[in-house]
């Protein structure tokens, strides 16, 4: 694909790219599967009557033990601060659910707006920015996975076994980047 | 994630040693609160500043010096405030998938 553009103007902006069928499938894929984490995370919410009666939601006190899921779900307190452990734990169960939430809604829109065989994008602002926080969930997601550091090579010796996988990293890495330059450009 | 990967959280970054204070309840409920940015190997420079500026309204200089001090210091303060306040600011850091914590002013 082509990097983003902005096409019209005031309300009416959009963000345009075409995508390829194998980069839109990646993208979905990727999607797909950290919004299978999001959900899962989820559903382990402790279901008590005081939330039925409330409606008030509370989510787990103590933070996910897969190292993805706690990337994208971190600790509220500094480790430093009196009582971390503490308040971390209350805010996590206050404010966890609605943060899955919106990394949820925020992959929906990537998932409705990205067509599956691959074509066109066009995304308004706030779908835009979605986009970004997707992608960037995705790319956090892959930087556990493939240890990534601050001088990560643009390619890995061929026996190593994220050799394959570096290229998808470095590509949504683009396609972000692409995509922040267009929006602030 | 594909399964021969082996999977590891990132690393705690380095705090700086702190001297406990013996301050009392009373003085820590007033001692307004921080929002810690946290340097990551992941996040984009571009994308942090963009979400500092769209966040917290910050003109393009601001969000870029502290997006600066996170890339080279390892960590800066974004917004400071009342409790409620930071744990707002903290939250919508996450959705956007910066790393952040709070702590009490020192």
């Amino acid at each position: 694909m082509k990097a983003w553009r902005r096409q019209g103007r005031g309300d009416r902006v959009r963000y345009v790219a075409v995508l390829e069928r194998p980069e839109a499938s990646v993208l979905r894929g990727l999607m797909g599967q950290i919004e299978q984490m999001l959900t899962g995370r989820g559903a382990e919410a402790p279901d008590d009557e005081l939330a039925s009666l409330t409606g008030i939601r509370t989510g787990p006190s103590t933070p996910p033990e897969d190292p993805v899921l706690a990337r994208l779900l971190p600790d509220f307190a500094s480790s430093d601060e009196k009582d971390a452990d503490d308040l971390s734990s209350a805010l996590r169960s206050m404010r966890e659910p609605e943060l899955i939430e919106a990394k949820r809604a925020a992959i929906a829109t990537v998932l409705a707006t990205c067509p599956a065989g691959g074509g066109r994008v066009e995304l308004a602002p706030s779908q835009a920015e979605e986009w970004l926080a997707a992608i960037n969930d995705v790319r956090l997601a892959l930087g556990v996975a493939l240890e990534v550091t601050e001088d990560m090579p643009e390619q890995l010796p061929a026996d190593d076994p994220r050799a394959d996988h570096l290229p998808v990293y470095h590509w949504l890495t683009w396609l972000q980047d692409s995509l922040v330059m267009t929006l602030t450009g | 994630m594909p399964p021969d990967v082996r999977l590891s959280a990132p690393a705690e970054p380095e705090v700086d040693e702190r001297t406990e204070e013996a301050a009392d309840e009373a003085t820590l409920a007033d001692t307004p609160w921080q929002t810690i940015v946290w340097n990551d190997p992941v996040n984009l420079m571009s994308y942090v500043t963009y979400v500092l500026q769209k966040l917290f309204g910050y003109d393009k200089a601001k969000a870029t010096a502290l997006m600066l001090d996170v890339h080279h210091k390892g960590r800066a303060t974004v917004s400071s405030g009342s409790r409620e306040k930071v744990e707002g600011d903290v939250s919508r850091l996450h959705a956007a998938g910066l790393w952040a914590t709070m702590q009490r002013a020192s």
